[in-house]
């Protein structure tokens, strides 16, 4: 076995463990370590990097658990990913865990964060209201403002203040992190047949789950190997995939779709790399992060920015990354998910750009049918394009 | 001098229904005339500053929701998931969407093109909504965003974080005002806008004290049948002389009815809190359920979140108008919507003791994650923390389909027999 394909099977099995492995070493070495989990899409984690904490995300446990408790305390037709956070936290999978920040994201998600609170009084459950007035000339004011609560929450937690000093190197890390990420994606887009999905989604993720010194070092070696992996380029669709800014479809549905398809570019995990650019690190930092949020960054079903009509976004991002079609999903029981697809489809049909819609649950196990529609679908446009 | 007993009793049933006639005729008659219609939502409507610029407000929940009561509403559902919604979308949206498909045709009237769509973020679905009649007209959506209850550092009305979020609201208002005299060529009038908001300071004060004559037992109104009416006038008709005059004969009616002993359930022996919302597409046929046990739901989560957010003690400042509408819009999407949805423990508790209830019902409905994602465990929390009996329920706002009448029928059943007992333990 290669080293790259060691990697990737160390992070595939980091991904999959419902223990949090990572962190949990993290606190071995770290015994007074406090660690802060953080819901999808976005979170700026570089604050809690710069009070001393572990910032990692919770994005549902997909088909590694078992839903049990979760199910008494959260009405039926409510997402997986909803349901399988709190059971990660019920379960005891998250006793680690100080601070757990929701962002407003949707319906779902702002009442599960009561339900938090109601379970878990000895951690600190916070709803992070990130503006969704996105054009409005004073969300950047505001945003900073909602950045400092939140730093001063993880102040009081931490029992440290969070200097300018800290903050600076953290974005810097965090920059980092995100450049190496964007990276990763370039060659997504230019030599797809170098990167699999499956294999680009697991850098992604894995992002959320371990200290991002560590993801640094792990993102370089990855980007050295890969320029030399004998693989060859074949004769695939290039499609772009779209539904994954919140549940993650299974890694097996990507796997399926990536035996017909390159997926050239994609949102999976996008609030690990909302932000487009650097945050700059000189002048007011908590304001640079909020201006970041909103004015240097990627878009979303759960974020209004009349700037970023989202429909044109997915175009765009169809556009540069040279794709011919695209995959526009939603996960079930999603409802800014499921309403999003319905513009996105028109949209698409308007463009006269090929795409397949579909549903899928982070807990599907069957994906026989998803196989097929892909393959049809691909096989179709092969000929179309041939 | 007091109005003679006969005069008083019906009255609110009679005007709430020529009010709701009368905002069919504007918004049918806006069609015509092009007057500019403004679509906004119940919770966050901004209707004190829209209505100083002279919209027609239109209130599409509103309207999805008579199309329910009409027994309609698989109809427009269809249309709308023919057009690509999904069957697990929202019921008010798909409702909707079918509405405007067929041009606005309503079984009660006809409803105009949006000039202006307001929505706030206190239901993230709002800006979904809108953001379909974006695509669909192509017309401005001003998101008024109103950041939420968070815990302790919203409890103090003068710390930063109230601060932070009232300065973002005020200025989104002004934002909002600029766009405002864009589309109607009118300028602000803050004198105008100061006397809408007295108008809506006197209807929290009397929306309040309505609430509060149903602490009386039995209870002179039904906070789900008549309630409904309550919540859908002080929307239509929010900052207007109307709306309070029409509040302040219900507050006359219930005083009289509470004179004459006159209750809302005839036999009353349960009184209960219903938290979220009622299904509309049986909505009879749910009242009916719990009343035939001689239920009455005496109070509701539905009447704070859905009413206007006006919690006890609501008032705008009339010296400083804009300044304090962004105050008490940010204090009302703190308590009175997102608390109200998310963290109703307190209230619930609160509304126990001094409404005298029983018993809780949660339905939970599947159009809506907003209201009913956590149900199952608020419930949880009121029995074992409080030890009040709860039942959890599920079905739908509108969408008929999701409405299974013996499975519903078994448990509310099946929890007044256990609330009788618990009531025999516990002498409530
Ligand atoms: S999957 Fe959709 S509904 Fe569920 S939490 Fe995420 S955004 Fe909300
Ligand atoms: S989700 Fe609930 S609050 Fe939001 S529009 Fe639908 S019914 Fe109304």
């Amino acid at each position: 076995m290669d080293d790259l394909e060691r990697i990737f099977d160390d992070l595939r099995a980091l991904v999959e463990d419902p223990t949090f492995p990572a962190v949990r070493r993290w606190l071995t070495e770290n015994p007074q370590g406090k660690v802060v989990g953080s819901f999808q899409v976005f979170f700026p984690e570089e604050v809690a990097h710069a009070a001393g904490m572990l910032p990692i995300k919770i994005a549902g446990a997909g088909g590694t658990i078992q839903v049990r408790q979760a199910d008494a305390r959260i009405a039926a037709f409510v997402c997986s990913i909803v349901r399988s956070s709190l059971e990660l936290a019920l379960s005891g999978r998250l006793d680690f865990l100080s601070v757990m920040v929701v962002p407003n994201i949707c319906d779902a998600a702002r009442n599960a964060c009561g339900v938090w609170v109601r379970s878990f009084p000895h951690m600190r459950v916070e709803t992070l209201y990130h503006p969704h007035n996105a054009a409005s000339a004073h969300a950047v004011d505001y945003l900073t403002g909602e950045y400092r609560r939140i730093g001063r929450i993880l102040e009081e937690i931490g029992g440290r203040p969070i200097t300018d000093e800290a903050l600076r190197a953290s974005i810097a890390l965090f920059n980092e992190n995100r450049r190496l990420l964007r990276e990763v994606y370039r060659i997504k887009r230019e030599a797809p047949w170098l990167l699999s999905a499956v294999e680009s989604y697991l850098l992604v993720r894995s992002a959320g789950l371990m200290p991002r010194e560590e993801h640094n070092a792990l993102l370089r070696r990855v980007l050295e190997l890969l320029p030399h992996r004998p693989t060859k380029k074949q004769d695939r669709i290039r499609v772009v995939f779209e539904g994954g800014f919140c549940e993650q479809p299974p890694l097996d549905m990507l796997a399926v779709i990536q035996n017909a398809c390159y997926i050239v570019d994609d949102d999976l995990m996008i609030g690990l790399r909302w932000i487009t650019d650097d945050v700059p690190t000189e002048g007011d930092l908590w304001r640079n992060l909020a201006d970041s949020y909103l004015n240097r960054s990627s878009y979303s079903p759960v974020q209004r920015d009349p700037r970023k009509p989202k429909a044109e976004m997915l175009l765009r991002r169809i556009r540069e990354s040279g794709a011919e079609a695209a995959i526009v999903a939603a996960a079930k029981m999603c409802e800014p998910g499921l309403e999003e697809q319905v513009h996105y489809s028109r949209a698409l049909e308007a463009a006269g750009i090929p795409h397949l819609v579909m549903e899928f649950e982070e807990t599907m196990t069957v994906f026989e049918q998803v196989g097929m529609e892909v393959e049809t679908f691909a096989e179709s446009l092969l000929f179309q394009f041939a | 001098m007091s109005a003679p007993t006969e005069e008083v009793l019906g009255t609110t049933r009679r005007e709430g229904k020529r009010l709701m006639d009368l905002w069919w005729q504007e918004m049918t008659e806006a069609v015509q005339t092009g007057r500019p219609t403004a679509y906004v939502f119940a919770m966050g409507s901004m209707a004190e500053l829209l209505r100083t610029f002279d919209f027609v407000l239109n209130f599409p929940e509103i309207t999805s929701l008579q199309i329910a009561v009409r027994g309609q509403s698989q109809a427009y559902i269809q249309t709308a998931e023919d057009y690509g919604f999904s069957p697990d979308v929202c019921g008010y949206v798909k409702a909707d969407v079918g509405l405007q498909l067929r041009q606005g045709e309503h079984p009660y009237g006809k409803v105009p093109r949006p000039s202006l769509v307001v929505t706030s973020n206190v239901c993230n679905t709002y800006i979904k909504w809108s953001e379909f009649w974006e695509h669909l007209y192509g017309c401005p959506v001003f998101v008024m965003d109103l950041p939420g209850w968070r815990g302790r550092d919203s409890a103090d009305l003068n710390g930063e974080t109230f601060r932070n979020d009232a300065r973002y609201v005020l200025g989104q208002l002004r934002e909002l005002i600029e766009l405002c005299e864009r589309i109607t060529g009118r300028r602000f009038d803050l004198d105008r806008f100061r006397e809408h908001l007295a108008e809506a300071n006197r209807m929290a004060e009397l929306y309040n004290a309505v609430c509060e004559t149903n602490r009386h037992i039995p209870a002179p109104f039904n906070a789900v049948v008549e309630g409904v009416t309550y919540q859908g006038i002080a929307h239509l008709y929010r900052g207007s002389p109307q709306g309070s005059r029409y509040f302040q004969q219900v507050l006359q009616e219930m005083q009289e009815r509470i004179r004459l002993g006159m209750a809302a359930v005839p036999d009353e022996r349960f009184r209960l809190v219903l938290v979220g919302t009622t299904c509309y597409s049986h909505f009879r046929r749910f009242v009916e359920l719990f009343a035939s046990w001689g239920g009455v739901f005496v109070h509701s989560t539905y009447m704070v979140f859905a009413g206007g957010g006006f919690l006890p003690g609501f008032v705008y400042d009339l010296s400083r108008p804009l300044e304090s509408f962004a105050e008490r819009m940010v204090a009302a999407a703190y308590w009175g919507y997102t608390g109200s949805m998310f963290y109703q423990q307190d209230w619930l508790d609160e509304v126990v003791r001094r409404w005298h209830v029983d018993g809780i019902c949660f339905h939970g409905v599947k159009s809506c994650r907003t209201v009913s994602t956590g149900l199952p465990d608020v419930r949880e929390w009121m029995r074992v923390q409080r030890n009040v009996p709860g039942l959890f329920i599920q079905s739908d706002l509108v969408d008929p389909r999701l409405w299974s009448d013996a499975q519903v029928k078994n448990r509310v059943d099946a929890f007044f027999e256990a609330l009788a007992a618990h009531k025999a333990t516990t002498r409530r």
